[in-house]
């Protein structure tokens, strides 16, 4: 029987009631007493300067109270980043202004030119559409490679270069590589792409600004994943408003995925128009919108190479790559290709010697920044795909060779090459249960099984690992981070007993509601209904860092059971005065105190009333009052790591590839909530699903983005997958939180695009067809393309 | 402006609307049903799936004047008077079918309309009707799970 | 949107008049014309709704045809003949999603004539009447090229009469992203002789492989289209989903498998 309550129950949503009856507040939903509507003009150019702006025509037009332009935001500050990487020589990244409106040139399809605020939301349309807009269109860089050429059109003026920086880790470490892979028996190759995606969270962007005079305070209502953050920056280093004057409030958020974790020159408009105009100023994002102005992931082109010995042990790894910035820099766009992409280059092996370079780019496109695993997705990618061609071309069996390469249990703590020390793990364990769940010995069957329908079957494996709760926050400054990455929560218990816990962190999805009780509940004893979460709003919850990077239950729920553990220590104390007894022989079980060896108790709530009622109560030595906050900042990163197997069929004549089966076992420590996190594994597989076979961002030679609808950027759907089969049994707890947790959300997405990829390389080759790679997404049309190259 | 009357949740509604009003824009601004939601203006992902005479329709891919005399459902009418979940919004909760809720209301409107026309649908066949819902958060393993339990519970 | 006014006749003939007034277009399903003018890419002065004009909704099935109203939905055509033209029937169960099949109208398609609509492909296969309010169009001369067809500005139509087939049977291959048709492939044998005709993959929109047709008039069988070489991949339409070669390939290989499917 699984448990019904506290850690590792699998409780039922209680979010579910208001999403599921349609009582939802997204921020689209909130509409402010006379509040008016912003259209943005965007850029439909990639690259040009401005030549002239005609908006009295516009002006004079029907509901239109205003129109802005670059000229009204000379006073405030571009949109600040972040993170800054430092060159290898030694140089601070580049690190151009990014305007709320652009200013002279347009450097992206989707650039704001100008904004109008009018009545409704058509009349501000129609009069965007009438403001006359002469722009003298320069040559786009799009390509990478040909951005940094000699004589290539630059994105910024007044940068020498295109370049954004020239990463190296470990520096110490290159000309070792160098070496090992020169004298190595032998050096596995490959070049790959991994490509553009729109992270497509399902809520497209609102924004409302709101500014009461009387106050002088500001409210955005924002669709964030971290609403404090968001204040920080805006407030600080955008804008110009102090903090105790400006709210941001992230109410239920459709989605995330990394897109909403930026702070966008929407909120920042809506925001200081709001002021201006003296009114409410709303936005709601179209979805063609979105694709041109939601940060997009990704977009990396990468050579590795891959030293072994002639047993298939690994010697050396290099891995070169090009990480595409846009034409900005979005707000953690620079620790996605560096930090969360080079120091995962260990993967889960005992690779004594890795260099990774990776060179940034500024091109004529849309910013890219974290998307759903940030740069991990692309290391697990390259490292993956090579070790499958590495078993390939040595004839070795690809889970033998992975094996073989395996750190052993008993290396832990283990210091990789690349910067990070993992505290703990099995990937021989996550293997073997793969092996059986996924049912390895049937394959050849099923193969053949396939082969007499014509269809060619193929089995992928991989083991990935991951870096989650990013930390410390000494460590990241030292590392370019301009922010802290710790958590707080402040639990507040009422009198009679109930807690409201006030969170840093974000929930668009992830079921904080549910989940963070549940903890509370194991450690109090008290029924999780007892207890409440409220989060999204800076007005009610202490300074937090938000939801991404699978921080939040490692991170936020860390500082939530240290200030519950603050809050047991004082309640322990005032019960100890009530039972007339000494503090250490106080016990807390099942929501009540006893005197240890006695049967004297007293109750949760009659110990939470006397903290509030202070009639009976120690106030010579305890506050009156329950309520503690705590800020926790994780000793190091979590390391959460898996084994995926899946099943692919291909039809040889159309390249239409088919996934059969998918098998996921992940080591995410211990589970509060197994239905949650079977649920987080799902999303991500389906999201890394659809990079390996369907998704795709495209910009034309010109910079035009040719899949700007779902007319052309193809989303998984439910008939494109299958049932997934996800087991977390194999558990080794954190060793330095609390809770033993090392986070879920994202693991899906990184582990499942190079299955999919080397299962349908090996339904190929099995199949006779010497094909060794192919870019993602594997399309029909590449597959088939590929197919007909090689006979 | 033209006037418009339908039933919308059993209740009867009259308004004042340009004719260029999509349906969604009608239930959502005008009558403050804010349940049906827009992810996308293609026609796409159906998070604004509604029942329009009973059958499933996009409401962002019709107009309010369209439904002219219309008896409309939405997501606000799926749960008994005093709040208790259908079977198959039920069945959603039980089996995780939704994570951020923003695709979930065309989701349950999608499954009511299977459910009708085919009370007990393999898998396969869900995963086909479902075509034109998208959801980002639950890879759809779930919601597969919690329509074939609500067919199920339904009996 | 751009602001329009909204009408909805009660018969044929007042629709015509009112398309004759004004900038004005056919509301049938809406299912392609409303998403293009939230896109703000048309803007008529007037739409002229075909809801409630009578008559232009129902199956009528006798005498070797079958005709369809011009405002039946896909998903009516999709129930009701899966018994007495299962071609058809699933040509129609396969359009857009269960959402679009509701709205969507086999008359609306056919005006709309997009180069990767299935509905298409189904009249040209067969050979298909199109019955507007003054005349009858053979589906050879009704497709004029992409969002072309012989329809003058005020025409509707009304109905579409469709030869009933000894059997027939449509191969689609979907596009990843929208789902409308990378390559359709519809294959009929009717009295005398066989018809191809191929919608998503042409620069010209639907068109019929009379390579195939002849090919598989004289052998009804996969084998006979495995001989072929594949249409001009020049003429076909290049784009993200598969350049001209691609479709090319696809035309033939749906081919083949409408002609299995046909049994």
């Amino acid at each position: 029987m699984p448990k019904d309550h506290g850690i590792g129950a699998p409780i039922r949503r209680r979010e579910d009631l208001r999403f599921l009856t349609g009582s939802g507040r997204y921020t689209d939903d909130i509409n402010l007493p006379g509040q008016a509507h912003v259209h943005f003009l965007r850029s439909d150019v990639a690259h040009g300067r401005i030549k002239r702006l005609g908006t009295g025509a516009a002006a004079a037009m029907d509901g239109v109270i205003r129109i802005f332009t670059a000229r009204d935001f000379e006073n405030v500050g571009g949109l600040p980043c972040g993170w800054q990487i430092t060159s290898r020589d030694g140089n601070p990244m580049a690190e151009p202004k990014h305007p709320i409106l652009a200013e002279g040139k347009v450097r992206h399809v989707g650039e704001i030119i100008a904004a109008v605020i009018a009545e409704t939301p058509e009349q501000a349309r129609d009069a965007a559409e009438a403001i006359e807009v002469e722009i003298e269109e320069l040559p786009a860089v799009i390509d990478m490679a040909a951005a940094l050429g000699e004589g290539a059109p630059k994105v910024h003026d007044d940068l020498p270069s295109n370049l954004c920086f020239d990463w190296g880790l470990v520096e110490e470490n290159r000309e070792k590589v160098d070496e090992a892979i020169r004298n190595a028996p032998h050096v596995v190759t490959l070049e790959l792409v991994n490509q553009r995606l729109a992270p497509n969270a399902m809520e497209p962007r609102v924004a409302i600004g709101d500014y009461d005079k009387a106050t002088d305070e500001h409210t955005l209502y924002t669709t964030s994943q971290n609403p404090h953050v968001i204040r920080l920056l805006m407030g600080a280093f955008v804008l110009g408003i102090p903090e105790h004057k400006l709210r941001v409030v992230a109410p239920d958020v459709g989605g995330g995925f990394g897109s909403k974790i930026f702070h966008y020159a929407e909120e920042a408009f809506c925001t200081y128009a709001a002021k201006v105009v003296g009114r409410p100023v709303k936005w709601t994002s179209s979805r063609s919108e979105a694709f041109m102005s939601d940060a997009q992931g990704r977009d990396h082109v990468t050579k590795i190479e891959l030293a072994l010995d002639e047993e298939g042990h690994f010697l050396a790894l290099r891995s070169e790559t090009l990480a595409n910035m846009g034409a900005y820099l979005s707000t953690f766009a620079p620790a996605v290709p560096t930090w969360l992409h080079g120091t995962l280059m260990a993967g889960t092996y005992r690779t004594p010697l890795i260099y990774v370079n990776v060179k940034a780019v500024f091109t004529n496109t849309v910013p890219v920044d974290a998307y759903r695993g940030a740069g991990r997705p692309e290391a697990t990618f390259q490292l993956e795909r090579v070790i499958d061609k590495a078993a390939r071309e040595l004839g070795m069996d690809p889970v033998e060779i992975r094996r073989r390469n395996f750190i052993n249990p008993d290396q832990f703590p283990y210091e990789t090459p690349v910067a990070l020390v993992y505290d703990t793990g099995n990937y021989h364990a996550t293997l073997e249960k793969l092996e059986e769940l996924a049912d390895l010995e049937g394959f050849e069957a099923r193969r053949q099984e396939s082969a007499a329908r014509g269809k060619l079957r193929g089995l992928g494996i991989n083991c990935y690992i991951e870096a989650c709760g990013i930390a410390p926050s000494n460590l990241v400054g030292q590392l370019g981070a301009r922010a802290g990455l710790y958590d707080s929560a402040t639990v507040r218990v009422n009198p009679t007993g109930s807690i409201t816990v006030h969170t840093g962190v974000h929930s668009h999805g992830q079921s904080h509601e549910t989940t963070f009780p549940q903890v509370i509940a194991e450690m109090i004893g008290i029924p999780e209904d007892q207890i409440e979460i409220v989060h999204g709003d800076t007005a009610n919850s202490p300074m937090g860092m938000g939801t991404y990077g699978s921080r939040s239950i490692a991170v936020g729920g860390s500082a939530m059971v240290r200030a519950t553990e603050k809050i047991i220590a004082k309640a322990k104390k005032i019960a100890a005065h009530l039972l007339e007894a000494s503090e250490g022989d106080i016990e807390l079980k099942d929501g009540k105190f006893t005197v240890k060896g006695t049967d004297r108790e007293v109750a949760w709530a009659d110990v939470t009333l006397a903290a509030y009622v202070p009639h009976n109560y120690p106030l010579e030595e305890l506050e009156p009052g329950l309520e503690e906050t705590s800020f926790y900042d994780p000793a190091n990163f979590t390391f959460p790591s898996g084994a995926y197997a899946c099943e692919v069929e291909v039809d040889p004549e159309t390249g239409k590839v088919e996934v059969c089966s998918f098998v996921a076992v992940d080591d995410f420590g211990n589970v509060i909530n197994p239905m949650v996190v079977d649920g987080q594994v799902h999303g991500g597989l389906a999201q890394g699903i659809g990079q390996a076979l369907l998704e795709q961002c495209v910009y034309d030679e010109n910079g035009q983005l040719v899949t700007a609808s779902y007319m052309d950027y193809a989303m998984p759907r439910a008939d494109d997958l299958p049932s997934f089969t996800v087991d977390h049994s194999c558990q080794t707890p954190c060793t330095h939180n609390p809770l033993g947790v090392k986070g879920c959300g994202e693991a899906g997405a990184i582990g499942s695009p190079p299955t999919i990829v080397n299962a349908v390389i090996d339904a190929l080759q099995r199949g006779g067809i010497e094909v060794d790679h192919i870019d993602m997404p594997l399309t029909p049309v590449r597959v088939w393309s590929a197919i007909r190259a090689a006979s | 402006m033209v006037e418009i009357s339908m039933t919308v949740n059993g209740k009867p509604v009259t308004a004042q609307v340009e004719p260029r009003t999509l349906l969604v824009t009608f239930l959502r601004e005008h009558l403050g049903l804010t349940g049906t939601h827009v992810g996308c203006d293609t026609s796409q992902c159906g998070a604004c799936n509604v029942h329009v005479n009973g059958m499933l329709a996009k409401s962002c891919t019709m107009l309010a004047v369209e439904a002219d005399g219309a008896e409309i459902v939405t997501i606000e009418g799926m749960a008994a008077p005093d709040g208790t979940l259908g079977v198959i919004q039920q069945a959603f909760q039980d089996h995780h079918g939704l994570q951020c809720g923003f695709c979930t209301p065309g989701m349950v409107m999608s499954a009511a309309a299977l459910l009708r026309e085919n009370p007990d649908p393999s898998e396969e066949e869900i995963r086909a009707f479902l075509e034109g819902n998208l959801c980002r958060c639950t890879g759809y393993h779930n919601i597969v799970k919690a329509v074939r339990a609500a067919a199920e519970a339904m009996g | 949107m751009y602001a329009f006014e909204f009408v909805k006749p009660k018969t044929v003939e007042e629709a015509v008049a009112a398309l004759r007034e004004g900038e004005a277009k056919v509301l049938a399903g809406g299912q392609t014309l409303i998403p293009t003018l939230k896109q703000r890419l048309a803007a008529p002065e007037k739409l002229v709704s075909l809801a409630g004009v009578e008559g232009l909704r129902g199956i009528r099935t006798g005498d070797g045809v079958v005709e369809i109203g011009a405002g039946t939905t896909h998903a009516v055509i999709a129930r009701e003949l899966a018994g007495a033209v299962p071609a058809l029937a699933a040509l129609a169960g396969d359009i857009g999603d269960p959402a679009v099949r509701n709205r969507g109208t086999i008359g609306g398609s056919l005006a709309n004539n997009d180069p990767s609509a299935d509905w298409p492909a189904a009249v040209l296969g067969l050979g298909a009447t199109v019955v507007t309010d003054r005349r009858e169009i053979a589906a050879d001369d009704f497709f004029q090229g992409l969002f072309t067809t012989a329809l003058e500005e005020d025409e509707i139509i009304t109905a579409v009469r469709f030869p009933m087939p000894k059997t027939a049977a449509y191969a689609k291959f979907d596009q990843p992203a929208s789902r409308f048709a990378l390559v359709g492939v519809f294959v009929a044998r009717l009295d005398g002789n066989v018809r191809v005709a191929v919608t998503g993959a042409s620069e010209n929109g639907v068109f019929r492989w009379q390579a195939a047709e002849a090919a598989l008039g004289a052998d009804f069988a996969p084998a006979a289209v495995e001989a072929l070489a594949p249409p001009p991949a020049e003429e076909m339409i290049s784009d993200l989903h598969g350049a001209g070669d691609y479709r090319a390939h696809l035309v033939k290989v749906m081919t083949k498998r409408a002609v299995a499917a046909c049994g």
